[in-house]
């Protein structure tokens, strides 16, 4: 395969609390929000994208008959948790390139917040491993704090260090209009707010929102034809981590392993990259994370993000300018979309100008799915800007 | 104090001795006697060979912390720990029995079985030299 596949459609949900909305008109809002970014319409759609958030038995089959799309010749299901999308939109770019579609569309949506939380999460009937967690009441919490506590362990990350990540995304959301928490907080507030999991305080924890997002990728010669910045995908790969039989570390992520395949892909360094949207379910994913990415070395995430240095316009590496996970957007409980949204408005120039990265040529997206000491997958892509 | 509920764990063919031992009070803990692994959760077929040779071992029972927390927001608050058993796998469980607050990274801890909601018991661990 050569080339490169383009986004050329992003849109992020603007709902936060969907009381009003079924999670399949999410999806379908999203995906006429990304189409009309792009300057495409449904009936351009030859291949759908969407992971289990998709509502029903066959929920790709299911939303591509709600949104009435009938020309479609390749599906994607791809469940890798929150970072589904930024896997799905990788595997459309390799779909384009290999010819087995022109115009791919990436939806997610969810309800997690105002939908019945019991129905949230799959079934997990005969999962192999349930027997072996579900006793000992494990959650999302619990599975993230312990990659905290052994982070912090290992590597002597501090309280202070992990604060700065919640005041970097608070720095940000303040100049978002839909950002569900606006206001600046200090490292004090963070480090003050009440214990949820040691070491993980509330404020360390990501929203619980409803909404979703949509993504168009085409390859070169569609997009050329549309009267929007061209943004290839330069680099994307995914990869995935488990127990491995009881062996495996919760101080590291598949990002390790993505990263690593998503910069050789694109040939570019870390100090080429101007923007890092880091997915962010709590303070330390993204310490760990960066690591992982190979902003700093492995245990020194915690110096590298503070003292403001991911906030945009102070600090060496702008991450998630949107607000990301903490304090702007984290619907149906999968924060993918938004951060592969703001990596997008970021490298077009779009992005606030209060956060907008100047000559932001060169941005890297990172989504880690699923439970960062168990199970999940992780993607990285890197979006470059041509015209 | 009134303890944490335990759910019962769902029971399928494959490891219904682990959890008939765990009723009686003892750890099991699979191996491979092809490649000579022990490894967790258990199954039928060795994760780092795949050999159908993997037999169930009575395991020490002993053990370290690896990684913990404590849900305190919980209706119960409750210890969820990651513990290096002796005979090398981690194996998710909860730490109960103790202080809380005492707990950290690397404390020895031996295995302990505590009931769960109309099913056997389940092995949970307590630090070394807490009261049986
Ligand atoms: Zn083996």
């Amino acid at each position: 395969m050569s080339g490169y596949a383009y986004i050329v459609g992003a849109f992020e949900h603007p709902t936060r609390r969907a009381e009003d909305k079924s999670v399949a008109q999410i999806h379908g809002e999203s995906a006429k929000g990304a189409l009309a970014d792009a300057g495409l319409s449904f009936d351009d759609v030859d291949a759908y994208f969407v992971a289990r958030d998709g509502p029903g038995v066959l929920g790709g089959i299911g939303m591509a008959e709600y949104m009435g799309l009938t020309h479609l010749r390749h599906l994607d299901n791809t469940e890798t948790g929150g970072s589904a999308p930024l896997v799905m939109a990788g595997h459309a770019a390799r779909a384009i390139l290999s010819g087995r579609c022109r115009v791919a569309l990436v939806t997610m949506g969810g309800k997690s917040l105002t939908g019945d939380p019991k129905r949230m999460m799959p079934d997990q009937y005969g999962a192999p491993e349930l027997p072996f967690e579900a006793p000992y009441g494990i959650n999302t919490h619990a599975i993230y704090a312990m990659a905290a506590q052994r982070h912090i362990h290992e590597f002597g990350t501090t309280r202070e260090q992990m604060s700065w990540v919640k005041v970097a995304a608070s720095h940000h959301a303040q100049h978002n209009p839909n950002a569900v928490l606006p206001k600046v907080v200090t490292v004090e507030e963070v480090s003050e707010s009440p214990m949820i999991a040691d070491p993980l305080r509330r404020l360390d924890c990501c929203l619980n929102t409803d909404g979703g997002g949509a993504i168009v990728v085409v390859g070169e010669e569609i997009a050329r034809s549309l009267n929007r910045p061209m943004i290839r995908i330069r680099g994307a790969a995914e990869a995935l981590k488990h127990q491995d039989g009881g062996r495996s570390g919760f101080t590291w992520t598949a990002g390790r392993d993505s990263a690593a395949r998503a910069f050789a892909e694109a040939g570019v360094t870390h100090a080429d990259i101007k923007y890092a949207s880091v997915y962010d379910s709590f303070t330390m994913t993204v310490i760990i994370t960066l690591e992982d990415l190979g902003f700093c070395e492995k245990g020194k995430g915690g110096a590298f993000v503070s003292d403001g240095n991911l906030i945009s316009g102070v600090g060496k590496l702008p991450v998630n300018t949107d607000g990301g996970g903490l304090c702007n957007n984290h619907p149906g409980g999968r924060g993918g979309i938004p951060k592969l949204v703001e990596a997008v408005r970021q490298v077009r120039g779009e992005a606030h100008p209060k956060v907008q990265v100047p000559n932001c040529d060169l941005v890297v997206a990172h989504g880690t799915g699923g439970f960062i000491t168990s199970r999940g997958g992780s993607c990285t892509m890197i979006l470059e800007r041509t015209r | 104090m009134s303890e944490r509920k335990v759910p019962a764990p769902e029971l399928n063919p494959e490891i219904e001795a682990y959890f008939a031992a765990a009723d009686e009070g003892r750890l099991l803990i699979k191996a491979c006697t092809n490649c000579g692994e022990a490894f967790h959760y258990p199954r039928a077929l060795c994760p780092f060979c795949r050999s159908e040779r993997t037999e169930w071992r009575e395991a020490s029972g002993k053990g370290e912390i690896y990684s913990f927390t404590v849900l305190r927001r919980a209706p119960i608050p409750y210890a969820v720990a990651s513990v290096q058993l002796a005979e090398g796998p981690r194996m998710i469980t909860n730490i109960v029995d103790c202080d809380f607050d005492s707990l950290r990274c690397g404390l020895p801890v031996r295995v302990v079985f505590k009931p769960s909601e109309s099913g056997p018991a389940v092995p949970m661990f307590t630090p070394e030299g807490e009261p049986a």
